[in-house]
């Protein structure tokens, strides 16, 4: 039925617009007064109205439609089913749902036969009524719009209205996207505090969710922010130096080259940087390890091995991660060196000034809340960074300042907990959300504080 | 402040100044020509500032006169495609030269821009920054001796002395454009050049900047560009005249102004064109 719509909608929508307009050139033909709006905001105006109430209402049809079959369905039902709860009620519908129309009904007892059958009459019926009511709105629409046509209609005024109205509902889905799954992720998450207290989760330092339902989150949040720390520590004085290479030293030829190569580095998949930080960091990593364990054995500076040199390991997610967030770094803290006026620059010359002096003590100071801003938006993206640190950090969730072990972080503990066979009233899987809430605070937080260094920064150049 | 007014006062002082006493001229330009790409933005202009004066290039737009101003500090050196010819002799040496570090001319030729270009530090750090770089102070007192000084010859230090660690934006337009006249002075150059330094400002901190200007002629030579007429009379003791990359008249501002040699400059100061 979707298509069909959309089709009728388009066909009904550009007659209606072509309708419109003729009458309208009609109308211009044969007044003497000057017409308010041109032919074609007639054209429009008339489509809007042959359109939009059709959308709104298909809109309708398809949230209510199979809730407006199952109510008449539930209240046919035998009074068998009385004894049935809410829930299994729901179930039972929708096998019902599943089976109706296939080859599955067939073969099934009579009075799941007959339950389908009426399904899918009731379900025709809502069908066919809804079709019909969106002809008639749609001819009604045209019908009506078509006689307020008049040489001093304003459908110039009305379409502008109509179109902002448009733009402003698409700027709203986004809105209402967010301000749902927030809201969910607080209902999961006020569902899972009431099993787990809250302070328990934030500080305790045991985590165990999958066998002992021990929920302290620490180490998790220790994990993340290790991981993170070494990205960042890669990331932002490569992505920074090669930024100030890029807009302050390269030629623009060489710009040309290298600027859109570091952008590649943005747009290869994660699963591919995971599993080179898995297949190939990782193992040199502990070799490398290993190797500085015998080495301090041999000589005497230990008596057992150092450093854990595990198979899998925080530097080596975090090193690729690193190289993963580089170009995030260098290519906003290029925009804003590059932001800065040329004017600086020429005073710092004009000085005496080197090119580095220039840099160092001009460029980069007056750039600097941007450079902060782009470094905070690499650390937002770091934390909530997942496939790399699902395959090459562990799932230990420890406290360990060495970097050779296996640490474990919130999205990859998010991954795990959601991808067993559990319901979702166990504690297990609504602590999932309660850690989706933590990072969803955590990198909002970074992201507003990093968009208000840029405003910041903005009002003082423009 | 005698030479805003009339002419006269301006002939008595462009009389008595020391600059013919002075003899050899600070900067001596020699069939200079700029091109940027296969473009020739000036054709072979020679010329040469006197010390102790005010030199002003006039002209109307895209004429050439701020290239020109440009090639005295090599500051073109930062643009790109941009290729200078021709010889710029500063006490017998071509700055030109392949040896001649821009670093140390430009210590020695300092420049005030069009807009004020404070940088976003204190105003005290504004000013530091030249010294800081060329290591010319020895500690800290030495430092703050250089920031008052020139502050002072900016005369600036009356309205800032109180809030040296304010940014040095905070500044208004006019007290902008004398911070960046003290950060030029603060390393002690020879010459100072400004590419049109009251064009953003309004007339009040204009007047202010021109008697600057008047103040500051004792000790350097100055080279200056400007859209005003009324300016390069007011403050220059020589004028040039550009037009369309061509030096067209070199002389003092008394006669170019009251007695023109040439028709294009006489239909320039009296507003046919430009």
């Amino acid at each position: 039925m979707g298509w069909l719509l959309i089709a009728l909608i388009a066909v009904f929508g550009s007659a209606a617009f072509f309708m419109g307009r003729m009458r309208a050139e009609r109308l211009l033909v044969s007044t003497t007064s000057r017409m308010h709006s041109r032919p074609n905001y007639h054209g429009y105006y008339v489509a809007m109205w042959a359109t939009v109430p059709v959308v709104l209402v298909a809109m309708a049809y398809a949230i209510f439609a199979e809730d407006l079959t199952r109510s008449q369905l539930t209240r046919e039902l035998p009074s068998s089913f009385a004894r049935l709860s809410p829930v299994e009620l729901q179930s039972y519908l929708e096998s019902v749902r599943m089976a109706a129309g296939t080859a599955a009904s067939a073969g099934a007892d009579r009075v799941f036969q007959a339950i389908t059958n009426r399904y899918l009459e009731l379900r025709g019926l809502v069908n066919t009524g809804t079709l019909v009511l969106l002809g008639l709105l749609a001819a009604g629409g045209i019908f009506l719009a078509q006689r307020r046509l008049q040489p001093n209609f304003r459908a110039r005024a009305f379409v502008e209205n109509g179109m902002q109205l448009v733009l402003f509902l698409c700027a709203g889905v986004a809105v209402a996207t967010t301000a749902g799954i927030v809201l969910s992720l607080l209902y999961e998450s006020l569902l899972f505090f009431q099993k787990v207290s809250a302070w328990d989760f934030l500080t305790g330092t045991r985590w165990n969710a999958q066998t002992e339902a021990e929920f302290g989150a620490l180490p998790l949040f220790f994990g993340t922010f290790m991981i993170a720390l070494i990205a960042m520590l890669v990331a932002a004085p490569i992505g920074l130096f090669s930024a100030i290479f890029l807009s302050e030293y390269a030629s623009p030829r060489a710009r040309a080259w290298i600027k859109p190569i570091l952008e590649i580095l943005a747009g290869i998949p994660t699963v591919v940087y995971g599993f080179f930080a898995l297949l190939v960091v990782a193992p040199a990593i502990r070799t490398a390890a290993v190797w500085f364990n015998e080495t301090a054995i041999r000589f005497g500076l230990a008596s057992e091995p150092i450093l854990a040199a595990q198979p899998t390991s925080a530097l080596a997610a975090g090193l690729v991660m690193g190289i993963m967030v580089i170009p995030f770094v260098s290519s906003l803290s290029d925009d804003v060196i590059n932001a800065v006026p040329q004017t600086l620059r020429d005073a710092a010359y004009a000085l005496g000034a080197t090119k580095s002096e220039t840099v160092k003590q001009v460029v980069v100071p007056a750039a600097l809340p941007g450079i902060i801003a782009a470094l905070l938006l690499a650390v937002s993206r770091a934390i909530g960074e997942t496939m790399i640190v699902v395959m090459a950090a562990g799932k230990s969730a420890r406290i360990s300042m060495d970097p050779t072990s296996d640490l474990t972080t919130i999205t990859v503990q998010i991954v795990s907990l959601m991808t067993g066979e559990t319901g979702f009233d166990d504690p297990k899987t609504l602590s999932a959300f309660a850690l989706g809430l933590v990072l969803f605070i955590v990198t909002l937080a970074f992201n507003v504080v990093a968009l208000r260094v840029v405003k910041k920064y903005r009002e003082k150049y423009d | 402040m005698d030479t805003t007014q009339g002419t006269p006062a301006m002939m008595d002082d462009t009389l008595t100044l020391p600059r013919t006493a002075d003899g050899a001229p600070r900067i001596d330009c020699r069939n200079i020509k700029v091109f940027y790409g296969e473009a020739q933005a000036i054709h072979d202009v020679s010329m040469s500032f006197p010390d102790r004066a005010v030199t002003a290039l006039i002209g109307p737009s895209g004429c050439g006169k701020s290239t020109f101003l440009r090639c005295l500090n090599r500051m073109n050196d930062t643009i790109e495609n941009c290729r200078v010819e021709g010889e710029i002799l500063m006490d017998g040496e071509n700055i030109n030269d392949e040896d001649v570090d821009p670093v140390l001319l430009r210590s020695r030729v300092g420049m005030v821009f069009q807009k004020p270009n404070p940088f976003p530090k204190s105003i005290y750090d504004n000013i530091a920054y030249g010294p800081r770089i060329h290591g010319l102070a020895n500690g800290r007192e030495d430092l703050d001796a250089i920031v008052e000084k020139s502050l002072r010859r900016a005369g600036l230090w009356e309205e800032v002395k109180d809030r040296l660690t304010a940014p040095g934006t905070s500044l208004s337009g006019g007290q902008q454009q004398r911070l960046c006249i003290a950060r030029a002075i603060a390393v002690q150059p020879e010459v100072i050049l400004m590419d049109e330094p009251c064009s953003a400002l309004d007339p009040i901190a204009t007047a202010r900047i021109e008697e600057l200007i008047d103040d500051l002629r004792s000790r350097y030579c100055i080279v200056i560009v400007t859209h005003s007429m009324q300016q390069a009379a007011r403050v220059s003791q020589r004028t040039a005249f550009f037009h369309l990359g061509n030096l067209i008249e070199l002389g003092d501002t008394n006669q170019i102004f009251t007695n023109p040699r040439e028709k294009r400059t006489e239909d320039y100061i009296t507003g046919r064109f430009g």
